[in-house]
């Protein structure tokens, strides 16, 4: 055969040989499916099994896959969150000869959330927002890289709770494209294309019920550009002020610190006399405290998670007054005397459910409750024993959700 | 509607020297479908974004109609860039799938209808209007995303590769589709490809690009009859043109024992760096089969034979009978190769040598310095 079946991959794994490479992704056999998408895509996309594992598989254009496979690689490298990508597979064949499609493979983002299932859950009155914040963190950290996306959107989006609020990770990279830095019109643009983008998507919730109907779906598409807008602002914007007000060069560092950022290089200048100073950042890199936490720890958790488990871990140094201690010392001992008895205590069938991180920010919350309920200070194994019966139980599973869970079927 | 005016428009890439569109004249006509085309890192691409307000433009500016649109937001220069936003809603009908932009933009929801319906009927989806997106065909889904763009009339369609993640079969279908579909449009639309046949194909005109300049615009009739340098002979066709320099000796051009009379005009222009040479070029199909011994004949070994039918090319080497100079000599198939349009129901065999002889007329001259086209 002149013609062979080609695997491009940073590290294969030996079952991808199994799969059936000489049938069309539509035909594929439900036993080595995961799930059908949701949803109509330009491309054939299918979930699937693969050594306990589920990966993504989507058949697209050579080029374009092997183009779309090294974004997401420098992507991945310079730690953008997005999808991990597996490989590319060129020179498919049906039996008969007849060429098939090259496919590209990520991996599938364990529990990550597709905003349709997001939508079909319970909802909070706020999901939207939350939604919409997590994608203008996302957008500013891509635009802050030099990456343009050219077709933002809730669906080429994966979400992973994160605490209270959501994190974002980009799914199809197809459009888009790495530059040195991005032009305004660039970054205009791919703002606009988003404002677009969602109200489509919500109009279309709104058209499949699963959105109230009087949702206001322009504002919150809306939203988005001023949450990015204000974010960027606070990210890369020039402040000025006088000599005796140095003060504010660490109080800006602060301010990008609580909204998540390092500070990794500033620009500093004074003009000829001294008597003003300017102050603009130049590199800044979020994951200010999932930095932290990993550094403490070397937990791996999204950002607001490892705040709230800095905030426990303060507060387990306050209660057991060893402020004045190395920080690193007391991180060892809440791990192994808070953290790690608490996510153990969940039985072992139950943690398909939630991260470990973000069950433990639940279990925060519902000690909180239901010391509040008891009027007394619920510790925290007796909280665990309640938030797996009462809550944790009746959650369904994240651990896969690949756009099918709790859906209505899509009428035709 | 209107025109597309780039008026030395450059773009240099910070920490680039080179500019990556240098200078770039360019007025595209109203209702116009212009072509950029040429090869990876041309600046094809990046002059489309600098008319869509994506690329900052250096110096020089840029016009829709007879607005200077270079300062202007993308969103505002009443543009739709096609194809980037394919996603159709699957609880949403297809009127509404095609209307839902002006709906965000606040229009009347009589104009919105009025608007889906007439775009619809050019893209021959009138009767799905009130159905849902499952219930069309992969075709009609693509036009449902074309229609997305035509009902927001804009003054200038834009287009970047649009086909290129599209399989084969699907890419010609498509191709012949937004041809027709922007002739009946009429709206001025700039179309960036690398493939010369998309181009040969869809343009009214084709503009060719190398390292961010303007090699030549014009119909593809010009460009392929009359192709300004070498570059763009070698680029436009496919098979691509034969291309060889030879030395010019009087009167003559000679490569081995064989002569091509050069006309005494074309001589005569031959400038000081082109150092007595001058480049010829002839296309598959301007070359006759010849029995051996015919004057000027240039013998070619043939290594394939490639029959589609209606026509049939021989991709061949030069003889070696040539020496070192069949060296000089390139087509689309490599170096000292030659492709040669031949009768397909008289084709040589693998192996054969036959003997080939450029029709009078037939061929094209180009400077060997400069590579500019001599005109006669």
């Amino acid at each position: 055969m002149a013609h062979n079946l080609q695997i491009t991959a940073a590290s294969p794994d030996p079952a991808l040989l199994d799969l059936p490479w000489h049938v069309p992704l539509e035909d594929w056999p439900t036993d080595v499916l995961a799930a059908l998408p949701r949803g109509i895509s330009r491309h054939v996309v299918r979930f699937v099994k693969l050594s306990g594992r589920v990966i993504a598989v989507k058949e697209i254009g050579e080029s374009v896959a092997y183009r779309e496979y090294d974004l997401l690689r420098q992507l991945g490298r310079i730690d953008v969150p997005s999808v991990e990508p597996v490989g590319v597979i060129t020179g498919r064949r049906s039996p008969e000869g007849e060429p098939l499609e090259a496919v590209l493979i990520t991996k599938h983002l364990q529990f990550s959330l597709p905003y349709r299932a997001v939508f079909s859950q319970v909802l909070q009155p706020d999901t939207a927002t939350r939604l919409i914040d997590a994608l203008a963190v996302l957008l500013v950290r891509l635009h802050l890289v030099g990456f343009y996306w050219g077709d933002v959107s809730l669906s080429n989006t994966l979400f992973r709770r994160d605490a209270g609020a959501f994190a974002a990770y980009l799914v199809d990279a197809e459009t888009g494209d790495l530059h040195q830095a991005l032009s305004d019109g660039q970054r205009a643009y791919d703002l606009e294309v988003a404002r677009v983008n969602i109200i489509g998507e919500l109009m279309d919730l709104v058209a499949g019920e699963l959105l109230e109907e009087d949702t206001d779906t322009v504002a919150i598409g809306t939203m988005l550009v001023e949450r990015y807008e204000d974010l960027w602002t606070a990210l890369t914007d020039e402040e000025s002020f006088t000599a005796t007000e140095r003060w504010r060069v660490a109080a800006r560092i602060d301010r990008l610190n609580d909204l998540g950022f390092d500070v990794g290089e500033l620009d500093i200048t004074t003009d000829i006399d001294g008597t003003t100073v300017r102050i603009q950042p130049k590199v800044v890199d979020a994951g200010h405290h999932s930095r932290r936490l990993m550094r403490l720890t070397g937990l791996d958790v999204e950002e607001n998670q490892a705040r709230r488990m800095l905030n426990d871990l303060d507060a387990y140094a306050a209660a057991t007054d060893r402020q004045n201690e190395d920080e690193s010392f007391v991180a060892h001992d809440w791990l192994t005397q808070v953290f790690e008895p608490a996510v153990r205590a969940v039985p072992r069938e139950l943690r398909g459910k939630l991260e470990p991180a973000q069950i433990f920010h639940e279990l925060l919350d519902h000690r909180y409750f239901i010391s509040e309920e008891h009027q007394r200070d619920v510790p925290l194994p007796e909280a665990v024993q309640s938030y797996v019966q009462e809550v944790l139980r009746h959650r369904p599973d994240e651990l896969a959700v690949l756009g099918a869970s709790g859906l209505p079927d899509d009428e035709a | 509607m209107a025109t597309v005016t780039f008026d030395k428009a450059t773009r240099v890439y910070p920490g680039t020297e080179r500019p990556a569109v240098d200078a770039l004249d360019l007025h595209v006509g109203d209702g116009e479908f212009l072509v950029l085309v040429g090869p990876s890192g041309c600046g094809k691409s990046t002059s489309l974004r600098m008319l869509a307000g994506l690329e900052d433009v250096n110096s020089g500016r840029i016009l829709i109609g007879d607005r200077d649109v270079t300062d202007v937001q993308p969103k505002d220069r009443d543009i739709a860039m096609v194809f980037q936003n394919y996603a159709l809603y699957p609880h949403m009908t297809v009127a509404d799938n095609m209307g839902f932009a002006l709906k965000i933009a606040g229009k009347p929801k009589a104009e919105i209808r009025q608007r889906v319906e007439e775009a619809a009927k050019i893209l021959d989806l009138s009767e799905y209007l009130d159905r849902k997106p499952k219930a069309l065909s992969g075709g009609q889904r693509q036009r449902v995303a074309m229609g997305r763009a035509i009902v927001r009339q804009p003054q200038v369609f834009l287009m970047d590769e649009p086909l290129s993640n599209l399989d084969a079969k699907l890419r010609v279908q498509t191709r012949t589709q937004i041809a027709s579909l922007q002739r009946r449009l009429g709206v001025t639309t700039v179309y960036v490809t690398h493939d010369q046949t998309e181009a040969l194909t869809m343009g009214d005109r084709i503009a060719v690009l190398k390292d961010g300049l303007l090699q030549q615009v014009g119909t593809p009739r010009d460009m392929y009859d009359t192709p300004a340098n070498v570059f763009v002979a070698g680029f436009i066709g496919s098979p691509a043109m034969n291309l060889g320099t030879f030395h010019v000796k009087d009167g003559n051009a000679s490569l081995g024992g064989t002569n091509i009379a050069i006309p005494r005009a074309a001589v005569d222009s031959l400038a000081a760096d082109d150092n007595k040479s001058i480049v010829v070029g002839f296309r598959p199909e301007s070359l006759d089969v010849v029995p051996q011994g015919t004057p000027d004949a240039i013998p070619v070994e043939v290594n394939i034979v490639e029959e589609l039918g209606s026509d049939a090319f021989v991709y061949g080497s030069l003889s070696r009978a040539l020496g070192a100079e069949a060296e000089q000599i390139h087509s689309g198939a490599g170096d000292a190769q030659v492709i040669v349009r031949v009768d397909p129901r008289q084709v040589p065999l693998k192996g054969d040598t036959i003997w080939v002889r450029i029709r009078p007329g037939e061929q094209h001259l180009f400077h060997a310095g400069s590579g500019e086209r001599i005109t006669v």
